[in-house]
């Protein structure tokens, strides 16, 4: 069998050895919302970082829904939103940005967090 | 001696009984919502709501406990768990089933112009407690207003079948919104000693409000019509029971355990 | 640039633990890996929203009920950020929630299993959200950047999670003979589940595994599976209660727990669509679809007129 992911792990079930399933999807009408992508600046911070994106049919929706799922409601915190298309990014150049990390890249989604060691549970 | 004052801890559990139905309600739409997003929203406003009943019920335990009259001690769970529906003082207008999504954002919007004008009102109450509640809520309760008034233009001035579908759920609605000014026995003692205020008052600043709300969603604002009332004295609708039966099963099955 | 020399690079970067970016070249098949993988992953946060909150009305106390509510709205969350990083790949959520409800696209087959009693909701906390934390740490450091950090984003909030649920199962373990009746027996149906979490052996493998070369994944399904067995064979033993398996044994020489045999009858059952609920499961959340669509059009239909009406915000 060609298929590269033989080793099955969480979340990836591959097609081969899923369910059969002969129902069709209605397309129905495309009403897919836009996407926004979200920018926050924490009480304490200094600067917008974005977080995410989600699907809102104006900004203030999105602002709303940025509420909820990125700052849980938090106070004092400033939330940007901006639809998607209108961020335009440069395209950074693979050789040069390769070789020399220590330059600031511009990418479509900057760094937002640092990663931590292992979370420690329980 | 310290007996009981009964319209206060009936008022407490009126608002306590509202904000604890309509969030129980509210619930029922998780992993159910028509996109992720709003499925979110309106779950944390189920969240916002139980929060709030929570602090009335346990203001109305400590009252009730710290009177001298002969009860077993209560607690807010055996409050919201252990009345039957008799005791109940919510609004019937919070007990109507979700219905769809319209009929859900009506039912939030009404109630919600309600709560944001009362709290207002409360945050000026004698009883200190109330107004501290009060003022609490109120940030919520805001956030509600806003999202529900948005929701009721949208769908009102959307497309023909989210209009259709709005009007259908006022049709349905509306004879329950009498009730949030028909005042109890409860609210005219709470009343006379400026614990709570003028409903007629608050009825008028709900109803500018909803009548802005409604033309923004070109929906016409109801005229005249006869009035259901009784929730507030423990008089529902069929479905209350359902609720309680579903809300109250664990505690009801297994009786005086911890969870 | 030639193909090849991109594809060079493109592993010198993984290989030396430099995160991809959205805009950055990548293999077709990695994009492609990327976007199942993901999404499923989301698919799972969300469908796993229906059996936790099959409960949320029931909640037996005030306290749990608001628990289960904003845990359950963590879920969702959760799946938002997930179906981000999953739109950073090129597709779009409805594509992917097509896939969803097609039967094309999986999500975790734990979700196909009932929540019976109040207990569930404590197992599922502890033993689920516990096998999925283990996951989710590895993949915090996953190659693909937009994936690690939503991964960062949730295992901060997972944790929570598993603590509330083994505090639901230490009350029931400390009450009443009902409650803990009821502690045990969610036990039992939810321990092989979790187990079958980590997917198939590691044996049944005959390829190179090229997730592992591409970093999509970090560590094998045994390894995660044994470290999980051993934390819970630990934790029970706080419960007072025990796993339904009666090989399971300290191995002194391997410092590890021994474990009985997976069901592995029932785990492709469940993946192939026979589990217990995965057709009311997947019934639902095409309801709640296809019932939203007029609720979506209607949102859009408002934005445009507000746009044309050219109205500032």
């Amino acid at each position: 069998m060609n298929s590269f992911f033989r080793k099955f792990h969480y979340g990836d079930i591959p097609e081969e050895k899923g369910g059969d399933n002969n129902n069709t999807v209605h397309p129905g009408a495309k009403t897919d919302w836009p996407l926004w992508e979200i920018f926050i600046r924490s009480k304490q911070g200094l600067d917008h970082k974005h977080v995410g994106s989600l699907h809102a049919t104006d900004a203030q929706m999105a602002i709303e829904n940025a509420r909820d799922v990125y700052t849980r409601r938090m106070e004092g915190v400033s939330i940007w939103v901006v639809e998607s298309k209108y961020i335009h990014a440069s395209n950074p150049d693979e050789a040069k940005s390769f070789y020399e990390p220590a330059e600031d890249k511009v990418y479509r989604y900057p760094t937002f967090y640092e990663l931590p060691d292992e979370v420690n549970h329980m | 001696m310290n007996s009981m004052n009964q319209d206060l801890v009936d008022y407490i559990l009126h608002l306590a009984d509202n904000a604890l139905v309509l969030g129980h309600q509210n619930s029922k739409w998780c992993g159910h919502g028509p996109v992720l997003e709003q499925d979110i929203a309106i779950t944390n406003i189920s969240l916002d709501l139980v929060g709030q009943a929570r602090n009335f019920y346990q203001y109305a335990a400590r009252v009730i406990n710290l009177s001298d009259n002969k009860i077993d001690p209560v607690t807010e769970d055996s409050l919201a768990y252990l009345r039957d529906t008799r005791e109940f003082k919510n609004l019937l207008l919070l007990e109507q089933p979700n219905g769809d999504w319209a009929k859900t954002i009506l039912r939030q919007f009404l109630f919600t112009t309600y709560q944001f004008y009362l709290y207002q009102q409360l945050q000026n109450s004698k009883d200190t407690q109330l107004a501290a509640i009060a003022e609490k809520s109120l940030k919520e309760v805001t956030y509600h207003l806003r999202w529900s008034s948005e929701w009721m233009i949208r769908l009102g001035d959307g497309t023909e079948i989210s209009h259709h579908k709005m009007l259908a759920a006022i049709d349905s609605l509306w004879m329950y919104t009498g009730e949030l000014f028909a005042d109890s026995t409860y609210e005219i003692w709470a009343i006379k000693n400026q614990i709570a205020f003028d409903l007629n008052g608050l009825k008028n600043n709900w109803e500018e409000k909803a009548k802005e709300i409604f033309e923004e969603a070109t929906l016409t604002f109801p005229g005249k019509t006869f009035m259901q009332t009784g929730g507030k004295e423990g008089r529902h609708t069929e479905h209350l029971g359902f609720i309680l039966a579903d809300l109250q099963f664990m505690q009801r099955a297994y009786p005086g355990c911890e969870w | 640039m030639p193909a090849v020399e991109s594809e060079k690079i493109f592993q010198d970067k993984v290989d030396q633990e430099i995160k991809i970016e959205p805009k950055d070249w990548m293999p077709e098949k990695y994009r492609q890996n990327l976007i199942r993988q993901i999404s499923q992953h989301a698919h799972s946060e969300i469908v796993g929203m229906l059996p936790e909150g099959n409960w949320i009305t029931r909640a037996p106390s005030l306290k749990r009920k608001a628990i289960l509510l904003a845990k359950v709205q963590d879920e969702a969350g959760h799946g938002l950020y997930l179906y981000s990083a999953t739109e950073t790949l090129g597709i779009t959520r409805e594509q992917t929630i097509d896939d969803l409800h097609s039967g094309k696209a999986k999500y975790s087959s734990i979700f196909n299993y009932p929540t019976l009693t109040w207990a569930d909701i404590g197992a599922i906390g502890w033993l689920v959200d516990g096998a999925a934390i283990l996951n989710q740490v590895m993949l915090t450091r996953t190659s693909y950047g937009p994936y690690a950090r939503a991964m960062v984003r949730i295992c901060k909030e997972e944790s929570f999670h598993q603590r509330q649920g083994f505090e639901i199962l230490l009350v029931l373990s400390k009450g009443s003979k009902e409650q803990r009746e009821m502690c045990q027996d969610a036990i039992n149906r939810w321990w092989w589940p979790s187990l079958m979490m980590f997917g198939p052996q590691d044996s049944e493998s005959t390829h190179s595994d090229q997730s592992m070369k591409w970093k999509i994944k970090r560590k094998n399904n045994d390894e995660l599976r044994q470290n999980f067995v051993d934390m819970i064979a630990g934790q029970i033993k706080v419960l007072g209660m025990s796993l339904p398996d009666p090989k399971l044994k300290w191995n002194e020489k391997n410092e590890h727990y021994d474990f009985g045999e997976i069901d592995w009858e029932e785990f492709w059952n469940v993946v192939k669509g026979n589990g217990p609920c995965n057709k009311q499961r997947l019934e639902a959340r095409k309801k709640a679809w296809e019932e939203g669509e007029w609720v979506r059009q209607a949102a859009a239909a408002y934005a445009e007129k507000r746009k044309s009406r050219n109205l500032t915000t």
